[in-house]
């Protein structure tokens, strides 16, 4: 695996392994010493042309449990604001030596650019870019769930067969529900997707999942997992909806739905919770929300991903 | 391709039922003694000193739970070729209950080569604890170090040349037990044709 681009294009095999490994990586982080020295000697650079505290957080604490050095990079307050396009940025960070690039960029498809073109020659890891893929919160969602399925002890080497999953809110917007429903599918789960007709894209016919309006009737249908979205206020450049009362009323997870959900039923969140209107405080604070066990799975998943990105990047080189 | 077996299922089964000897009477008895395999082969073989271990312990009238005292050590991340080798995904890191702190931890593995391996799984024994001493028992010793490291126990020593591959097979994995040796030079002329 050169780069991290999508979950799209990943196979099963690849999925598993890097879940797999994010097994041992959590490990690492319940031991008194949390660090490995697998990175010593890599530059790992966060190009963040987007403000994002829980992503670059969760990246550099994997960044440093691997002993890899690292630059963080802002676009707010740099050259970038000064008009330097992600060409010579790439080629700065090429002539600074740096060994990977982690980057997050509101334009979809950036990473991509930077994975194609000569710019620079190293592993690139999407952190999110604009509507298209966030892939390591995919895949820190589906080691979350594969945990609530199999138990800690029992995950390894599994997929998500059988599980169901609904994804509720903004889909339109969304690249967190765009990298699930791949991954998801790929790990052979089935995928609902809920929301306001305007907030669903137009045409979903190649996607591995199924779209359906109303809530209460995707929630009736026996679900493993509810995955709550952020309503993402500053995406939204026209009305979506009426207003956030109303969007609450059908589409958010009142005390009332979660109530009548089964106690088995994982409530998942990417963070940050708007609380009231996506997710009642109720199912929030819940036993059977994962919130925190999603940020606390994400490093481990983001230092799985780095490891295999990183190792065997010189082969033949000995 | 020449190939040739040097240890048949009788020779490993001696050898590590005097391996086990020997651990005990360096150590002076099992107390505080912690087998760790290193994946894949180091495992099913520490299994196996564990049960030789808990034989010769009843013998001697002790009861011994061979798999309180074994566990497995992953050395993936501690190895210091990370960039130049094919990814491989590591396996799980086990500890007994008891830990490792002041203990005497046996690393175990099939073959000890280069040392490299080792290096790298003493690093991996004080990220997870502080044993009072690390010891390394191998099945076969075939040479060409290139760290200053020895094994304390030993199958077999078996000197061989570099172009020389040495490959354990065990029952647990492999199907059948037997250490052979394959010359890889006609190997290497057969890939290049």
């Amino acid at each position: 695996m050169k780069h991290l681009l999508a979950t799209r294009d990943l196979r099963r095999d690849d999925a598993i392994m890097l879940l797999d490994t994010a097994e041992d990586m959590a490990d690492v982080s319940d031991r008194e010493v949390k660090k490995l020295p697998v990175l010593r000697g890599i530059t790992v650079v966060n190009l963040f042309y987007e403000d994002s505290t829980r992503t670059r957080i969760s990246f550099e604490a994997a960044e440093k449990r691997l002993s890899a050095d690292v630059i963080n990079f802002a676009a707010k307050g740099s050259s970038v604001s000064k008009g330097e396009s992600l060409k010579d940025t790439a080629q700065t960070l090429r002539a600074i030596g740096a060994d990977a690039v982690v980057i997050r960029h509101p334009s979809s498809g950036a990473p991509q650019l930077l994975a194609e073109r000569d710019w620079i020659d190293t592993p690139i890891l999407n952190a999110g870019d604009g509507m298209h893929e966030h892939p390591t919160q995919a895949l820190l969602d589906a080691f979350t769930l594969r945990h609530r399925l199999h138990g800690r002890d029992g995950a390894r080497g599994t997929g998500l067969d059988g599980a169901h999953v609904v994804i509720v809110g903004d889909i339109l917007h969304s690249r967190v529900a765009r990298s699930n429903v791949w991954l998801l599918s790929t790990l052979g789960a089935r995928v609902t997707l809920v929301g306001p007709p305007t907030l669903l894209p137009a045409d979903t016919s190649m996607w591995p999942a199924r779209t359906t309006y109303d809530l209460d009737e995707a929630l009736a249908d026996d679900p493993t997992a509810v995955m709550l979205l952020r309503i993402q206020a500053e995406r939204m450049r026209d009305a979506f909806f009426p207003n956030t009362r109303e969007y609450a009323t059908f589409w958010g997870l009142s005390e009332a739905r979660f109530h009548a959900l089964g106690s088995e039923v994982a409530i998942m969140h990417p963070g940050p919770m708007n609380r009231g209107l996506e997710i009642s405080s109720a199912a929030a604070d819940s036993s059977q929300s994962t919130v925190l066990e999603q940020v606390a799975n994400g490093v481990a998943v983001r230092m799985s991903a780095l490891y295999h990105l990183l190792s065997g990047s010189q082969e033949g080189a000995a | 391709m020449s190939q040739r077996t040097v240890l048949l299922p009788a020779d490993i089964e001696r050898a590590l039922v005097r391996i086990a000897h020997q651990i005990i009477e360096h150590n002076r008895g099992i107390d505080g003694v912690v087998l760790l395999g290193i994946p894949t082969r180091g495992v099913a073989l520490a299994k196996r000193l564990a049960r030789n271990l808990a034989s010769i312990e009843q013998q001697a009238g002790n009861e011994l739970d061979p798999a309180s005292i074994t566990g497995q050590l992953d050395v993936t991340m501690f190895r210091d070729d990370l960039r130049r080798r094919a990814p491989r995904a590591p396996q799980p890191t086990r500890i007994p209950p008891m830990g490792v702190d002041d203990k005497t931890v046996v690393l175990i593995d099939d073959v000890l080569y280069s040392g490299r391996t080792v290096r790298a799984a003493l690093d991996a024994v004080s990220a997870v604890g502080r044993p009072r001493a690390v010891q390394l028992a191998v099945l076969v010793d075939r040479g060409h170090r290139e760290l200053p490291i020895r094994a304390d126990f030993v199958g077999k020593n078996l000197p061989s040349a570099r172009s020389e591959r040495i490959g354990v097979e065990l029952a647990e994995i492999d199907g059948a037990d037997a250490v052979v040796i394959t010359d890889a030079t006609d190997t290497q002329t057969r890939e290049a044709e």
